[in-house]
């Protein structure tokens, strides 16, 4: 066989894994969104407590590897309860995309200049207010292409969920590499569909930052 | 300080003060920025701010509004006194118009929202009402055709313009500038002050932090010297831009001249 019937006859595996792998990514992703919109807040609170602890949690999660975390809560919740490998998979990538949307979140609030922050409540403007009218829509404007990014490098990042035996994506191939021993061919294919994925998002992303650029042309 | 002076100092502006300040302390961390400084700025008048850098004009200037909190003395604008509670300062704020260095125009609203937010968000104008204002004060600064430019696509002399056009359209019992023409490419500086002369001739209240001694000289009603964590000197602007009484206004416009 050559690889175009290779590529054909895999079709139907990598397509449902097609799917597992958006799925998770998906809700991982809206996961953590609100935990990292919740991180973010905390970061940027007065209140030095809650500065701390999301300062510990964000340094903890950036400061060791996505696989280990993912072990870890797989293997030490399944001491507790059984959690299938798609939802240790799902919160394991979720709560580690947490920590980098947070700081993307953080960083895109702090690029908004005081002076903007100063002139809204000069006119009067309440803090909410100016949050919803000033801060937010020119923090978006910063945070869009930072958080595109990472929605990708998360797509990427699902595969290795692939180790704790949950059939996304790289985990067919890994099948598929044993039972055809066809590996390379198999990793190339995958590579593709990881691409595809990848290269679609990225079209979304584009057309997204266009219509929100700071001044529409 | 020199309280006794200055009270008795007098530019036929009478009545209670507009914006009265007594005894203001300010303090950034253990430094002391202002030291029990005192001033008023009455109804129709235009005090000029000058004095070295880190004197503490920016510094008192946003004090008036409340971007800077006190530790001690009394701020009262138009007989209320500040109160550092958001809805208080709010509404402060929302009749007092600020002019800064750096323009601070929103950059994802065209030119006539930035007129248009707070009218509708503070004052909650209906929106037809909102954009006739606006529209007619760009029109005053003379940018009536830049309503829908984006900031970014104006000079700096026309954003700062609508700066003032926008902090107008609140209708602010007074207007606070803060060095607004520092920023600007010496042939811009003209169309600026121009704008700020003729509001000044129309009897708009202002407090004008600026090293532009023409200005100074030309709209001013009193000039303010600060210098060492207060006010130094003040005076008419002869009185102040000319024979300076003080060691340190003497000091600060010879330093001035040599430039
Ligand atoms: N946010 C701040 N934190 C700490 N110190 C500050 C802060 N803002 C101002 N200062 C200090 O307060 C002093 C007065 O500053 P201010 O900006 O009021 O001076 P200024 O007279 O406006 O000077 P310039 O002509 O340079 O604008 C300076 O010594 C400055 O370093
Ligand atoms: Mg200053």
């Amino acid at each position: 066989m050559n690889f175009f019937e290779h590529l054909v006859d895999t079709a139907p595996i990598f397509l449902d894994a097609t799917v597992v792998t958006l799925r998770l990514t998906a809700m991982a992703l809206v996961f953590a969104m609100a935990l990292g919109a919740l991180v973010a807040w905390m970061s940027m609170s007065s209140v030095a407590p809650l500065r701390w602890i999301a300062v510990a949690f964000i340094g903890l999660i950036r400061g060791t590897p996505l696989i280990a975390q993912i072990f870890v809560l797989y293997f030490g919740i399944t001491e507790v309860v059984l959690l299938p490998a798609f939802w240790a998979g799902t919160i394991a990538l979720g709560v580690h995309n947490s920590a980098y949307i947070a700081e993307i979140i953080r960083s895109g609030f702090q690029s908004v200049p005081d002076g903007l922050n100063e002139a809204s409540r000069s006119l009067g403007m309440s803090r909410m207010q100016t949050l919803r009218r000033v801060r937010a829509p020119l923090a978006l404007r910063a945070i869009l292409p930072v958080l595109g990014s990472q929605f990708i490098i998360a797509v990427k990042d699902s595969s290795l969920v692939a180790f704790i035996g949950m059939r996304e994506l790289f985990q067919s191939s890994r099948n598929l590499a044993a039972s055809t021993y066809e590996p390379l061919t198999m990793y190339l294919i995958v590579s593709l569909y990881y691409l595809a994925i990848v290269l679609a998002l990225t079209f979304v992303v584009s057309r997204i930052e266009r219509r929100l650029s700071v001044h529409r042309r | 300080m020199t309280t006794d002076q200055t009270s008795s100092f007098s530019t036929g502006h009478e009545g209670e003060p507009l914006v009265e300040m007594r005894g203001i302390v300010k303090k950034f961390g253990d430094t002391v920025v202002l030291d029990g400084v005192d001033l008023d700025v009455h109804r129709g008048e235009v005090v000029v701010l000058i004095g070295p850098s880190g004197a503490g004009k920016s510094t008192l200037l946003r004090c008036i509004n409340g971007l800077e909190q006190i530790q001690s003395g009394t701020i009262r604008v138009a007989g209320e006194e500040l109160v550092y509670k958001e809805k208080h300062l709010n509404h402060v704020r929302s009749r007092i118009g600020m002019v800064f260095q750096s323009f601070n125009l929103f950059p994802h609203m065209k030119v006539i929202d930035n007129l248009m937010m707070a009218q509708r968000d503070v004052l909650d104008r209906p929106k037809q009402e909102a954009r006739e204002r606006a529209e007619r004060l760009l029109e005053r600064v003379g940018l009536a055709d830049k309503a829908d430019a984006y900031p970014e696509k104006l000079s700096g002399g026309q954003q700062q313009r609508v700066a003032i056009a926008r902090a107008l359209a609140m209708d602010p019992e007074v207007m606070l500038f803060d060095e607004p023409t520092s920023a600007l490419d010496p042939e811009l500086v003209g169309e600026v002050l121009q704008v700020m002369r003729t509001l000044a001739d129309e009897g708009m209240t202002m407090v004008v932090v600026t090293h532009e001694m023409r200005f100074a000289k030309r709209a001013a009603d009193r000039v303010v010297l600060m210098a060492d964590r207060g006010i130094a000197e003040e005076g008419t602007p002869e009185q102040v831009l000319e024979n300076p009484t003080s060691e340190r206004g003497r000091a600060f416009l010879a330093e001035l001249s040599e430039e």
